[in-house]
């Protein structure tokens, strides 16, 4: 395949169009004049997280919150280890994204007085079904705006230790990509399809999270030499059987508890009620012979189950349809939950890019945003929001006194024969599937997958590390016949990168801090005395090097000291 | 694969094509569309939204619980109508207004 070269300029490039990326380049658009660009591996109009919707905001500070008793709520869901610093800023504006965003066409739900209804702490009520096509259209009304669809990045551009842009190809025609920029920002999003998946072959994309973000922006950051955080505290989500759908809606909507076979409630007889504990608690259960374990619905009323089936076509439709094919519904059966397999995903737990609060990442004129960006847990989509909108204020501020990154000829043709390699490959006996599939077996089996309860040993992951490795090099002899197989092959050797950097950091946190997120079996206790601190890592001659990081408070002022 | 693209009602337009956030669908050498990578669709519904001419239906597979039941959507200015299956062939109609929240 013959690819032609494309060379482009802006001032700001954004990679990943989704939540916090539309967000980002709307934010850089209503404030600068700078041109900005976002590339998008699918189309804009619905890629990303929020594809068949959101049912709720689960991060906005209600009437008896504030932005303080919010970091405080974060850090004690996630046992301590956080950057208070981060989610400070995160809540201090989550409310007036969430108003711009109503603003764009998001339906709210208030109450006679015209306040929001709140859904628990934190949580209001929307209908978000739609809420991805109302960012892009107003994406598409900045002129400003270039939107490159159906482009897949690859890596940035480094110079001197400096982002100056990315590499890519177009999935729909031989085009091969370079985009110069002042400044990048990275919001690509988490990993999925790292673990084995809940469902088998057929429907193993019916997962929690989006099975086409393969963690491409961690991946480009790890090789680029960016440092990262906490990759070791994975997301493990409770969702609905099968169907994998939420359970929020339900649990918090409705109102309803977490009960096992015999009736009974169980998640406080393991601790405190924290996600990863209500996740733990429903394992446990089903270990000591108490499962199946429920959502105990039987019993609301028809008026509920009802609004239920609307509020699950609303953001997964699969659960309406196993309802009324089946001629059953949340009233008159409780519904079965089960953990997922792990996810790296910095907008529920930590794991992502190590940054500062200006979002800025650890190489000069990159930022991160959203999922890929470490440090706080919880943010959710509003969260991801206000990520976008702080590092597009930096990026467009930075960008002020920058001139235009200088071409590279030879550093183009280097890429664009790395790709051209994967045409060229002799035939080789090994698809691009089956190695997705050794590659979630590994991680399955020795690093804390479904199979081992999410628990793992240092002799597992040393096994685990070095069989991932060995797919890495046969990942780079095979063969692929279209600009589709290109793409696949790109996710499998970024998720075989973020795998790789994730069995380091489960490897050097000494202690379980997270129940099924992180649980060691060679040290099953929580240790505060010793690791009250950050797992960071940073990736360099082919080796994943870890360092420690001492907790950074709510309001202490931290900067990168590169 | 939880979709099906009925080649009969396909108008050629190619809207899902572009929607679909996994880039899985694709058009044939007369444009209708067909999923070239059934395995990997996650189920998010954005084509059978996009489709104007409800070629395209949603269903669950054996392993998570299909039974032959399906649903498609008709959109009607602010309303979304889900017209869901039974196995048995009746269909149930769920109308949902976009400009309204859930309730949960």
């Amino acid at each position: 395949m013959q690819f032609k070269v494309n060379i482009l300029h802006t001032d700001l490039l954004i990679i990943g169009g989704g939540t916090a990326g539309c967000f980002s380049a709307l934010t850089a658009a209503e404030q600068s004049d700078c041109k900005i660009m976002i590339v998008e591996k699918a189309n804009i109009k619905r890629s990303g997280c929020l594809a068949a919707g959101v049912n709720a905001l689960n991060a906005y500070i209600g009437e008896d919150e504030t932005p303080e008793s919010f970091v405080e709520y974060v850090k004690q869901d996630s046992e301590g280890v956080i950057r208070e610093d981060l989610v400070y800023s995160i809540a201090k504006r989550l409310n007036t994204v969430t108003k711009k965003m109503e603003e764009l066409g998001l339906p709210i739900l208030k109450d006679e007085n015209g306040n929001y209804v709140q859904r628990g702490r934190g949580s209001i009520k929307i209908n978000g079904e739609n809420i991805k096509p109302l960012l892009s259209e107003a994406v598409y009304k900045h002129r400003s705006i270039e939107v490159l669809n159906k482009v897949n990045m690859i890596d940035y551009l480094v110079h001197d230790r400096e982002v100056i842009g990315a590499i890519g190809f177009s999935i729909e025609e031989p085009k091969f990509i370079a985009v110069y920029a002042k400044a990048v920002i990275c919001t690509t999003g988490g990993a999925a399809g790292l673990y084995k998946p809940n469902n088998p072959g057929f429907s193993g994309h019916k997962m929690w999270y989006s099975p086409f973000n393969a963690g491409a922006g961690y991946a480009m950051g790890i090789r680029a030499g960016a440092e990262m955080t906490s990759f070791e505290m994975r997301f493990i989500a409770l969702r609905c059987k099968d169907t994998i759908a939420p359970t929020g809606t339900v649990a918090q909507g409705v109102k309803v508890k977490q009960v096992n076979k015999k009736g009974e409630t169980y998640v406080r007889k393991y601790g405190e009620p924290t996600t990863p504990m209500r996740l733990y608690a429903t394992l446990m259960e089903n270990e000591n012979g108490n499962g199946p374990c429920y959502l105990q619905t039987k019993g609301i009323t028809k008026e509920q189950e009802q609004e239920l089936y609307k509020a699950y076509l609303n953001m997964a439709p699969a659960q309406t349809l196993q309802w009324l094919e089946h001629n059953t519904g949340p009233a008159s059966q409780n519904i079965e939950i089960q953990g997922t397999e792990p996810y790296i995903v910095g907008g529920h737990t930590a794991s992502g890019y190590w940054i500062d609060r200006n979002r800025k990442t650890t190489l000069k004129g990159l930022y991160a945003a959203g999922d890929v960006a470490g440090g706080s847990p919880k943010k959710y989509v509003t969260g991801c929001f206000v990520e976008g909108e702080i590092a597009a204020l930096a990026a467009v501020n930075e960008i002020q006194q920058k001139l235009s990154p200088a071409v590279d000829e030879r550093v183009i043709q280097r890429y664009v024969n790395s790709l051209h390699r994967f045409f060229e490959n002799g035939s080789c006996l090994y698809e691009i599937e089956e190695l997705e599939i050794a590659m979630q077996k590994i991680m399955d089996e020795y690093a804390g997958g479904i199979s081992q309860q999410y628990a793992y040993s240092e002799q597992k992951l040393i096994i685990a590390a070095a069989r991932m490795d060995e797919l890495m090099d046969v990942a780079y002899t095979l063969q692929v016949k279209d600009l589709h197989e290109l793409l696949f092959i790109h996710e499998i050797i970024d998720r075989l990168y973020v795998g790789r950097v994730l069995i380091e950091h489960l490897k050097a946190r000494k202690e379980t801090r997270w129940k099924c997120y992180q649980e060691n079996k060679d040290y099953p206790e929580k240790d505060d005395a010793n690791w009250k601190k950050y797992v960071n890592s940073i990736y360099g001659d082919g080796k994943v090097n870890i360092l420690y990081r001492d907790l950074i408070e709510r309001d202490e002022a931290y900067e990168h000291s590169h | 694969m939880s979709i099906h693209i009925d080649k009969q009602k396909c108008i050629s337009c190619g809207k899902c094509c572009k929607a679909c956030p996994g880039s899985l669908l694709y058009q044939d050498e007369y444009k209708k569309t067909f999923i070239k990578y059934p395995k990997d669709c996650w189920g998010c519904t954005a084509c059978i939204k996009e489709c104007p001419a409800q070629a395209i239906k949603y269903y669950l597979g054996l392993d998570i619980g299909g039974r032959g039941g399906h649903l498609h959507i008709k959109q009607e200015e602010d309303y979304l109508d889900w017209y869901i299956t039974s196995p048995q062939g009746e269909t149930k109609k769920v109308r949902i207004n976009r400009k309204e929240s859930n309730q949960y």
